[in-house]
């Protein structure tokens, strides 16, 4: 859209006749539907803004605001211990992801070694697996593991994808070559290049996949619930919903619960949304 | 990032020529193995536990009886020929016909639609572009959650808007007639941001100039689209068609799980759905497994076919 304006050379073709009335119309076009698309979400929050009394009228500013269902909530169920186990399984998961993959697309993209094409290949492949019809063997290897019921069986399955790997490794193919070349003459070891030029360098699009990893497992309920049933161990999106089976018909509380779970994945998107919009970009051009 | 080695091409064209770095010893050799092996190792291991073995697991449980506990028994077909004769499994498989039919083409045209609307240049364009995406961010629990409060029956805000219109009594996720409907328009809500910013990043790559082109020599916006847009977007769409039927059958899982439970009546009980419910309700995870088998092998099927009709959705055109 920009590179319009910035081509020199072309001539200006004069704008269309009705290019000004066409904007005003896009534009309520646009607020029409992204009104309705955000609906639902300012719903939610003012939902569980709302008394009981309160919560099933049609009227989206209620007479009183208030925010017990919030202390409801926190008070009626250790909702603090399932945010935490939330952020630490999605942080784990996230840090360590992006450590192993980054390792892996280095030596898959700089290093030379025989069978490389080979095992990137055997990689590539299995992003072509849907997870759901692999979970009931892959819970079946975390049952044999032991890792039934704990942290390691929430995050150690989580880390393994070969997304990450794949954009990695096309991002580190395109720096040039001359990279390592001078720390190898200067004798560096392989781990140095690594820690000291690579990751360095990587910083853009290690935070983009950061955001990403850190949403999608913050957001994930299937897999927690298949393998953990232990309330100490339960994450967030579990929490939300086992609560909603208790309260079924408060939906003040259900609202405000959902809204607390709701709550940093928004803070995520409008501070990293440049991140997840880059990174959607990139997956999606191959 | 090919264009900007073009910006300097003098100095890197040598180097380029000649075949390679100062030609490695063996030792070095050796050393960069050894290296690449250890980087490569801790990945390489978590993919061979966690994803390639379910991956041949899958197919293999299927000939097992299996129960919670751990207990298995080679029974051999007996999966199978059980699921041909299961009214349940067919009725989910037709739900999910139903469910992939309406969905995939859906996604499609919302999230080109979206992506034409968001290219256009008007004041407030971004903010518009980032409401629309919102959804995508939320979990499918939220999502469900939002969606039931304001569908429930009479007393929700959506019953309220169409007693308001004269429309009374309808159970948008109680009655089987409209359930699956309402799960399909959920999931495009919450699904298509993602596919308009896909769609957004192959519009952007069309050069305008074919655009300026087309317009001097007269033609409308409708044939601009047609003769420009649509078959440039070819390598877009053709993702956008496997990745959102793949999407849609994985997030389906837990969509259902909260909105519906897979009722009223089985009528929104996706195979996906069925097969989590034979394995961890029921606890046989032989047959869920089998079931899983089929399922994949007519994604692949469809997936095959649509390569194959696409010519490869003319993937390698660009690189």
């Amino acid at each position: 859209m920009t590179t319009e304006a910035d081509a020199p050379t072309r001539t200006r073709i004069t704008p269309r006749r009705s290019g000004r009335r066409s904007r005003w119309g896009l534009l309520a076009i646009g607020v029409v539907i992204a009104a309705i698309t955000v609906f639902p979400l300012v719903w939610m929050v003012m939902g569980s803004l709302k008394t009981p009394e309160e919560v099933n009228s049609p009227n989206l500013i209620p007479s009183t605001l208030t925010l017990e269902n919030y202390v409801y909530v926190f008070s009626q169920v250790p909702f603090a211990r399932y945010l935490f186990n939330s952020f630490f399984v999605s942080a784990a998961v996230t840090v360590i992801s992006l450590w192993f993959h980054s390792m892996a697309a280095y030596a898959l993209a700089r290093l030379d070694f025989p069978g490389r094409e080979r095992i990137f290949l055997a990689i590539f492949s299995t992003m072509l697996v849907s997870a759901p019809v692999t979970i009931i063997p892959t819970f079946i290897i975390v049952r044999t593991l032991g890792m039934v019921d704990s942290y390691a069986g929430l995050i150690v399955p989580a880390i393994f994808n070969a997304f990450g790997i794949f954009l990695l490794r096309q991002f580190y193919i395109s720096l040039p070559d001359e990279l390592e070349e001078a720390a190898l003459v200067d004798g560096a070891s392989y781990w140095t290049i690594y820690w000291r030029i690579v990751l360095p360098l990587s910083r853009p699009i290690l935070s983009a996949l950061a955001v990403f990893f850190f949403l999608a497992n913050w957001n994930s309920f299937v897999w927690p619930m298949t393998v953990t049933s232990d309330p100490q161990l339960r994450v967030v999106q579990l929490g939300i919903q086992s609560f909603q089976q208790q309260y079924a018909a408060d939906w003040n509380y259900i609202l405000a619960a959902s809204t607390v779970a709701a709550l940093p994945t928004f803070a995520i998107f409008f501070v990293f949304q440049k991140q997840i919009v880059a990174s959607i970009k990139t997956s999606g051009l191959k | 990032m090919s264009t900007r080695t073009l910006t300097t091409p003098p100095p890197q064209a040598p180097e380029r020529g000649a075949s390679d770095r100062p030609r490695p010893t063996s030792r070095r050799r050796r050393r960069e193995t050894r290296a690449a092996l250890l980087f490569l190792a801790p990945d390489a291991l978590g993919l061979i536990t966690f994803v390639a073995i379910p991956m041949v697991l899958s197919v293999i449980l299927g000939f097992f009886w299996i129960d919670g506990f751990g207990n298995f028994d080679f029974i051999g077909l007996q999966n199978y020929s059980r699921l041909l004769q299961d009214p349940q499994f067919w009725n989910s498989a037709r739900v999910t016909i139903i469910y992939l039919v309406a969905l995939v083409p859906l996604i499609f045209v919302t999230g080109l639609g979206l992506a034409l609307l968001v290219q256009q240049n008007f004041p407030g364009v971004g903010a518009i572009r980032s409401a629309l995406f919102l959804p995508y961010v939320v979990s499918i629990v939220v999502v469900a959650m939002v969606w039931q409060f304001m569908l429930t029956d009479r007393t929700g805000v959506l019953a309220a808007a169409l007693s308001w219109l004269g429309v009374d009594g309808i159970s948008f996720l109680g009655d089987p007639r409209y359930a699956l409907a309402t799960v399909i328009v959920v999931t495009i809500w919450l699904q298509m941001g993602y596919y308009m910013i896909i769609f957004l990043a192959g519009l952007q790559d069309i050069p305008s100039e074919l655009y300026e082109a087309a317009r001097i020599d007269g033609a409308g916006a409708w044939a601009r689209f047609r003769n420009i847009t649509l078959p440039l977007l070819a390598p877009t769409s053709f993702f956008v068609l496997l990745t959102s039927m793949v999407a849609v059958v994985t997030g389906g899982l837990d969509m259902i799980f909260v909105l519906t439970s897979g009722g009223p009546a089985n009528s929104t009980s996706l195979l996906i759905f069925y097969i989590y419910q034979q394995a961890f309700l029921f606890g046989d995870l032989g047959y869920a497994a089998a079931i899983g088998s089929v399922l994949v092998a007519v994604l692949l099927l469809i997936s095959a076919a649509m390569f194959v009709l696409t010519r490869g959705g003319r993937f390698s055109h660009d690189d």
